[in-house]
């Protein structure tokens, strides 16, 4: 059986993955909005979530007792080493696929941080508190960007239809916990996946419905990300991200 | 000096350190301190961050230091305080007043009610009108939506409720 604090430890890096994960793809996209408006809009949402990578990290690195920053935890492990749901690493695509992957993501992760608010872990329930205010203005944003393209046109709807189909493999993954779900739920009053997998399955029925797009039937469900296994297309991503501190490892400004 | 006079002192000093994106402000205008402490000759200022990815924290963090060092004050330090989070309820009123003439409407509205983009009526900074149309959820920095005035015709920023 894992420890408390270790699981604690790999929680929290892996709040800090998802986030850094997700922001890196987003940042993909600055300069490439499609108006003005959503460029501002994902550009101000890749910051907050940078910041809530940053918080967890530090907190991590406090954790662990070892001396690790920030810094190295984004920049200096390993592919295998990252803990973020394979949602988060999939490709931006078209406007439509970006935001179906921010949705199906950010309809958990508010139940996540809305759960953890009441943890009993202080440090983690703080974090939680403030990330949970900038969330809430991303899926209010997003979600009314896919009621708005289901709702759309033929070929909107078309379109993010079948985003919502190709992405829903990802979605399993997002309950399927493991020994540190379990230790996190059981010593420090952790989030419930199973009642936020009914409550994520509601909420996302109604937006579907709301965008006139039909709930994808359940199928078989890509895993890796709680054990390090990742899609093809995180090798790509994180060479990218990693490259300045790969080539001058410790630089500064 | 009385431990509650050079408390004094350096709120007075903190109202100096201005807001490195809207300087018009204040750290304290802003409600961003939330408690100076000082035990013997050191001194902790708590303060709150206002968005996760806020590029101006630490702009903020060293600005305080670099102040309160200039006023003759060596043993400071900093204490990030995430808990309760910041909300733009404890801009004081002076802030807000600062923040209208700076051609920026201060939030409308309580965050305790989840009033994003105020339920009343934004007023425009300019010509005061009441009739203003939001433009884009999202500005220049984080924290501000962009408005126009029907009236004036104007755009200007609105300080979002969060």
């Amino acid at each position: 059986m894992m420890k408390k604090e270790d699981a604690l430890l790999a929680y929290t890096l892996r709040l800090g993955d998802n986030a850094l994960i997700i922001a890196q793809r987003l940042i993909e996209l600055v300069t490439h909005g499609p108006e003005l408006e959503e460029e501002m809009a994902n550009a101000n949402f890749a910051l907050d979530y940078l910041g809530q990578a940053r918080m967890f990290y530090s907190y991590a690195g406090e954790l662990e007792g070892e001396g690790r920053k920030e810094d190295e935890f984004a920049f200096m492990r390993a592919e295998q080493e990252f803990r973020n749901f394979l949602l988060l690493e999939q490709p931006n695509g078209h406007f439509g696929d970006t935001i179906a992957r921010s949705v199906m993501f950010e309809v958990f992760y508010l139940m996540q941080l809305e759960a953890l608010v009441d943890c009993a872990d202080e440090r983690l329930a703080e974090i939680a508190a403030r990330a949970a205010k900038e969330i809430r203005y991303h899926l209010r944003h997003d979600s009314q960007w896919l009621i708005r393209l289901g709702d759309g046109t033929e070929e909107s709807h078309e379109k993010i239809q079948s985003s919502v189909a190709e992405l829903w493999r990802f979605t399993g993954e997002l309950f399927a916990g493991d020994e540190i779900d379990e230790i996190m739920r059981a010593e420090f009053s952790g989030p419930d996946l199973e009642s936020i997998q009914a409550a994520w399955r509601e909420s996302i029925a109604a937006i579907l419905a709301e965008a006139t797009l039909q709930m994808p039937d359940d199928q078989w469900m890509d895993k890796g990300g709680r054990t390090g296994r990742h899609s093809e297309h995180f090798g790509p991503l994180i060479a990218e991200m990693q490259y300045m501190q790969r080539s001058y490892p410790g630089l500064d400004w | 000096m009385l431990a509650e006079n050079k408390k004094k002192q350096i709120w007075d000093w903190l109202a100096d350190v201005p807001d490195p994106e809207i300087p018009i402000v204040s750290v304290v205008d802003l409600g961003m301190i939330r408690k100076v402490n000082v035990r013997n000759d050191a001194v902790e200022i708590e303060v709150s961050p206002t968005y996760s990815g806020c590029p101006a924290t630490e702009v903020i963090e060293s600005s305080i230091l670099a102040k309160l060092n200039d006023e003759g004050l060596a043993a400071v330090s900093i204490r990030r305080v995430l808990s309760p989070p910041w909300t733009t309820d404890w801009i004081s009123e002076a802030g807000r007043e600062k923040l209208r003439q700076y051609g920026i409407a201060p939030p409308v509205g309580s965050a305790s009610k989840r009033e994003l983009l105020g339920k009343g009526a934004v007023h425009c900074p300019r010509c005061g009108g009441g009739q203003t149309t939001v433009v884009s959820e999202f500005g220049s920095t984080a924290c501000k939506a962009s408005y126009k005035c029907d009236e004036c015709l104007e755009p200007f920023e609105y300080f979002k409720c969060i």
